[in-house]
């Protein structure tokens, strides 16, 4: 049913997250394919970034499996895992506010690098990013904390595909900026689908959601509750208000 | 004072400068990535000094002299990178603090380390071949190595600000200064990026210290003096600015000179000297820069630096276990003279204890509810201490009123300090507590007509029938009890609540109309009044103060209980100022390497309890509870 | 008759006008938005209105008394409430205790060195909390609470010196639509019954056309529009630096 069309790219099994004597994450299983755009929905709190910060390696108290390109990351340091081309953006930004933007990109450096099958993946200088993110190109030295929210936020995006990722962990794009930066922000994640790049989304907002996802899973209380395509989320009202609702 | 000797003093001052800095930008690395105020830095330093005496007269000549300060510097940095890698490491998650301890836990070792290596003796390295002579310089003679070091400052600080701003190891660990998780996740292998910092700091750091070799002699005291300066340097400079340390070098160090320069000045009505000034000079410029800039020269207001630490936990009052375990120690403590016949000794470490735990209390009673890191907290045990006994000894008073009249005194120079403290906050606050605790420390040394300067004041014994050790034990325990219960039973008032509120989230605690700096002001006052009694108490059991006991060494030993305890629990400054105590008298009394031993056992717990005796405890109780709650 | 009336406000940070001769007014009992991108002067003009900002020029009326320049904590005792944009509340309290922080605050007690804190106001902090529907969590540390509930506890906090004027800067960022939806619903309901007057900024156009008795557009730091919600809908300059298409929210314009 709501497996991914091609080859899973990044495949979590049995994902258990805690923080301190709190367990965040029950038993997550889910999969993202090469080229597809998965997004993570549910309220706050809901557990999406846990599950992405768990996928990096960020939250120390883990258990379960995560593969990609079927190795098995879950014993992994953010740094190696990011150097196996899983790219991460996190929910608050994190820009290094006082690096100026061709510093901030070049932090996230990384040589080019191939999908498992050989296939070289998109290769993202700064002049190609500027292009992708004209607001960015008018500022090359502008430091990062006097930066907007969404110019941090088409940053934030742009220092994580400096690194060349194969898949990206999206953390939230369209959280507290304005409606037309969040308009971007979806126009960004279709053109890097047509670049070959998976892409998993933690999402609240579905009008958002529908206009990128392909999939859907659903989070509550850090279970998974419902999956299926955006078409079908988009047909079943009841689930929108069961764990969305507008 | 002509002007030529002015200016001759002004360039001396570039060369001390030199020294300042090199200590002060590797600490200032390693404090901006990875966010541990390492103490044992100024321990390197003095390694570097030791390290490069040995090259020099063991191989001598050129090769050992300038060989010999490469060398060292590279040597240094391989210890630093060493101590990274085998210690700090583990402990990048605890509590700020915390690693504070783990690095002065190092200073212990590392200072008995050099003393069984190469002895107590001062060590006087060679003169530097190539730069023996002097040159005439304003009509007097000038060391030409003096010359070469007013270079190597500016040089070192040319070299780190093209590292710095132009290189992409210096992006990484600007980044990493602000946040080494997301440099990491971006795919920068962070700990060795900590590793290669901790290196260069303690290259610069070791290099610093060889290069003295040829000035100033080796010695055991160096480092606590080389990191105390450092930190002024550093706070003074702004952290993080790398240029702000070679400017508050050079400041520092300038007038320093010109205190000595000045020397003895007739202003007619009286005679000031000037040089008595060197030993707080610097602490005056810091302290007066703090107050004009919180953030120093060239420093920024510190943005929010993600914590890892974890959060507190509500305070509760004690349950009926804790009380009940109170009740036994205070009737264990109130029986405690009936053994003393079998061991008198049992007496006098059990005053000691009681002192100390009303130190440790009212240093946590800042520190943890309050926030507030004092590094000075000395001073208000000094104040108390003296107070009594400069009382006794100008007024004949008895021991009552001088007992009395200590808590003021603390009180009034906590009320005095507290106002310009509380302005600040982290580790500013802490090097400011520092730097008025050394202002009280160098003026009970220097005020010698009055305070017997370095000889401290004596006799000043209690009255019958408080000689008896039984009866001023008992004395001490009815004084400590109400203490630590009173600055308990404030920690449960609205007064203790608002002052958590400050500490939680000032943004909010100003919404709703309190007014923090007031409540945390009062809150430091009290908490110095507290630790006066403690100080009065000191006095009449020891029959003396000097200035020694007052030293940077008390207020380290008060954060030490404190932290050892745990930061986060009520009683466990009382657990931690017991621990620290008896460790330190049995341990002294057992070995000559006691430091060390005492380190390795600080280093020990800090790697057994990361959040401190009774916190780990704490969190193990309740570990246990939720699992058994998840079993049923 | 208005509760706060803003004239000619003015900041700059390092010669950047954040905010540029605003003026507007916030009548009693009103619902008002503040929307516009980010950067636009939004939270310098709350930061002003509450004190944490002094401003370089302008008047700020707040029952008729020009509040400009007055500390937070003053301003708060005048009646004027705030929640942040990151919810800021004390993490080592309980629930309660917070509510309770701001009562002992209210009644001057902060120097009370004697009596216990825990004891004082627990009545009324229950009640207040009832109302945003937080009692069941009393006596919870707040920092283990969910986001969306922490942002409640702000609101409580925020209500307990029965304020005449709430600013909330951001109250839904972070949080989900439901969430969203009834954390409005919950200060709409609180504004009716207690003739409250609520400034607040917001992101989330779907609560901001809902809800909003009023709105102000602010970009660039001036003020382009002000008007109801059908006003600034088919308002051609808030889409153009603003809107957008609406594809990314539901009451989108037509």
């Amino acid at each position: 049913m709501n497996q991914p069309v091609t080859a899973p790219m990044l495949n979590v099994e049995r994902l258990n997250a805690w923080y301190g004597a709190a367990q965040i994450l029950y038993d997550l299983s889910f999969s993202v394919g090469r080229g597809e755009v998965v997004a993570l929905m549910g309220r706050n709190g809901a557990g999406k970034s846990t599950t992405m910060k768990s996928i990096m390696g960020l939250i120390a108290q883990r258990g379960g499996l995560v593969q990609f390109n079927d190795r098995d990351i879950s014993r992994l340091q953010p740094f190696e895992i990011a150097r196996l081309g899983l790219g991460f953006t996190p929910e608050d930004r994190r820009i290094f506010v006082d690096l100026t933007v061709e510093e901030n990109l070049d932090i996230g450096r990384q040589p080019p690098r191939h999908f498992p099958d050989g296939a070289p993946a998109p290769v993202w200088t700064p002049q190609r990013l500027y292009a992708l993110f004209p607001n960015l190109a008018e500022m090359p030295k502008r430091a990062g904390g006097s930066m907007s929210g969404g110019e941090q936020q088409m940053l934030t995006v742009a220092r994580t595909l400096m690194g060349n990722p194969l898949l990206v962990l999206l953390d939230e794009p369209s959280e507290g900026v304005a409606p037309l930066i969040v308009e971007q922000m979806a126009q960004t994640i279709i053109e890097l689908k047509k670049e070959g790049l998976s892409i998993l989304l933690s999402e609240q907002n579905v009008h958002f959601a529908r206009l990128v996802s392909d999939r859907v899973y659903m989070l509550e209380k850090g279970q998974l509750r419902w999956q299926g395509t955006m078409a079908e989320l988009d047909a079943n009202e009841d689930i929108q208000r069961a764990y969305l609702t507008v | 004072m002509t002007l030529n000797a002015f200016l001759f003093q002004a360039l001396n001052g570039l060369s001390t400068a030199s020294g300042l800095f090199l200590i002060a930008a590797g600490l200032s690395l390693i404090f901006g990535v990875s966010r541990i105020v390492n103490i044992a830095h100024g321990s390197l330093y003095m390694l570097g000094t030791y390290i490069a005496y040995t090259f020099a007269t063991r191989i001598g000549g050129v090769t050992g002299f300038w060989g010999g300060i490469v060398a060292t510097a590279i040597i240094v940095g391989i210890i630093g990178a060493a101590i990274e890698f085998v210690l700090l490491r583990r402990i990048y998650r605890a509590p700020e603090l915390f690693q504070l301890l783990a690095t002065f836990a190092l200073v212990l070792v590392i200072n008995d380390s050099a003393l069984y290596l190469w002895g107590p003796e001062d060590l006087l390295g060679p003169r530097a071949p190539g730069l023996r002579d002097a040159i005439e310089v304003l009509g007097r003679r000038l060391p030409s190595y003096d010359l070469f070091l007013i270079f190597v400052g500016p040089a070192v600080l040319l070299v780190l600000h093209v590292v710095i701003t132009k290189t992409r190891f210096g992006r990484l660990i600007r980044a990493a200064t602000q946040d080494r998780e997301m440099v990491g996740a971006l795919g920068v292998n962070q700990a060795m990026l900590f590793t290669a910092v901790f290196a260069l700091g303690s290259l610069l750091a070791g290099l610093g210290g060889a290069l003295q070799i040829a000035r100033e002699p080796a010695n055991l005291a160096t480092d606590l003096i080389a990191i105390g300066d450092a930190f002024v340097v550093v706070v003074v400079g702004g952290m993080g600015s790398i240029s702000g340390a070679y400017l508050a070098a050079v400041l520092i160090a300038e007038v320093k000179a010109l205190c000595i320069g000045l020397g003895v000045v007739d202003f007619g009505l009286m005679k000031i000297n000037f040089t008595k000034f060197t030993l707080v000079a610097e602490f005056i410029v810091m302290a007066v820069v703090l107050i004009v800039r919180p953030y120093g020269l060239l420093g920024r207001p510190q943005g929010a630096v993600r914590s890892i630490a974890e959060a507190e936990e509500p305070i509760r009052p004690a349950n009926v276990f804790v009380k009940a375990l109170g009740i036994v120690v205070f009737a264990a403590l109130l029986a405690l003279p009936l053994f003393a016949n079998y061991s008198p000794y049992l007496l006098v470490l059990g005053i000691d204890v009681l002192i100390a735990v009303l130190f440790a209390a009212s240093l946590h009673f800042i520190m943890g509810p309050g926030g507030m890191h004092s590094f000075g907290h000395a001073a208000y045990f000094g104040l108390g201490a003296y107070g009594a006994a400069l009382l006794v000894k100008w007024m004949a008073a008895p021991m009552g009123l001088a007992l009395a009249f200590a808590p003021l005194a603390a009180f009034a120079g906590a009320l005095l300090f507290g106002w310009f403290a509380v302005r600040l906050s982290g580790v500013y606050l802490a090097m400011l507590t520092l730097a008025f605790a050394q202002i009280i420390w160098a003026a009970v040394y220097q005020w010698e007509p009055i305070t017997g300067g370095s000889n401290g004041v004596v006799g000043v014994w209690p009255p019958a029938p408080f000689n008896k050790a039984t009866v001023y034990f008992l004395l001490a325990l009815a004084l400590t009890v109400p203490g630590v219960l009173l600055l308990r039973r404030l920690l449960f008032s609205p007064f203790g609540y608002a002052m958590r509120a400050g500490r939680d989230s000032p943004l909010r605690a100003e919404a709703i109309g309190i007014d923090v700096k007031r409540v945390h002001w009062l809150a430091f006052a009290i908490a110095g009044g507290i630790c006066g009694i403690a100080g009065g108490l000191f006095a009449f059991a020891k029959g003396s103060i000097s200035p020694e006991t007052i030293h940077v060494g008390r207020s380290i030993d008060g954060l030490v209980m404190v932290l050892l305890g745990g930061l986060q629990t009520l009683t466990g400054p009382i657990v931690g100022a017991s621990v620290f105590a008896v460790l330190q008298d049995t341990i002294m009394r057992s070995t000559v390497y006691w430091r060390a031993l005492l380190g390795l056992v600080i280093l020990f717990l800090v790697l057994i309890f990361p959040s401190g005796i009774v916190g780990t405890l704490v969190n193990l109780t309740r570990r246990i509870r939720l699992r058994r709650k998840a079993a049923t | 008759m208005s509760e706060l009336d803003i004239r000619n406000l003015s900041k700059s940070f390092g010669g950047v006008k954040a905010v540029n001769d605003v003026s507007f007014t916030v009548k009693r009992g009103e619902f008002l938005a503040m929307i516009g991108p980010n950067g636009a002067g939004k939270s310098t003009c709350f930061n002003m209105i509450n004190g944490q900002l002094a401003p370089d020029a302008g008047e700020i009326h707040f029952e008729r008394r020009n509040i400009a320049g007055m500390k937070p904590r003053d301003i708060w005792r005048l009646g004027v409430g705030r929640t942040f944009q990151i919810a800021a509340t004390f993490g080592s309290m309980t629930v309660l205790e917070n509510v309770q922080m701001a009562l002992i605050s209210h009644g001057r007690e902060l120097y009370t060195m004697w009596s216990k804190a825990a004891a004082l106001h627990r009545g009324r902090a229950l009640a207040i909390l009832g109302q945003v529907g937080m009692a069941e969590a009393a006596d919870r540390p707040t920092r283990e609470l969910a986001y969306g509930d922490v942002k409640r506890v702000e609101l409580a906090i925020a209500l307990a010196n029965d304020p005449a004027l709430l600013l909330m800067d951001e109250p839904t960022a972070g949080m989900a639509p439901r969430e969203r939806n009834e954390l409005i619903k919950l200060v709409k309901a609180l504004v009716v019954e207690r003739g409250i007057s609520v400034l607040f900024t917001e992101h989330s156009m779907d609560v901001v056309f809902a809800f909003a008795d009023r709105i102000i557009v602010l970009a660039r730091g001036r003020v382009i529009a002000d008007g109801n919600a059908a006003a600034i809908r088919e308002n051609a300059k808030v889409r153009e630096v603003y809107f957008g298409t609406g594809k990314t929210f539901a009451g989108a314009p037509a």
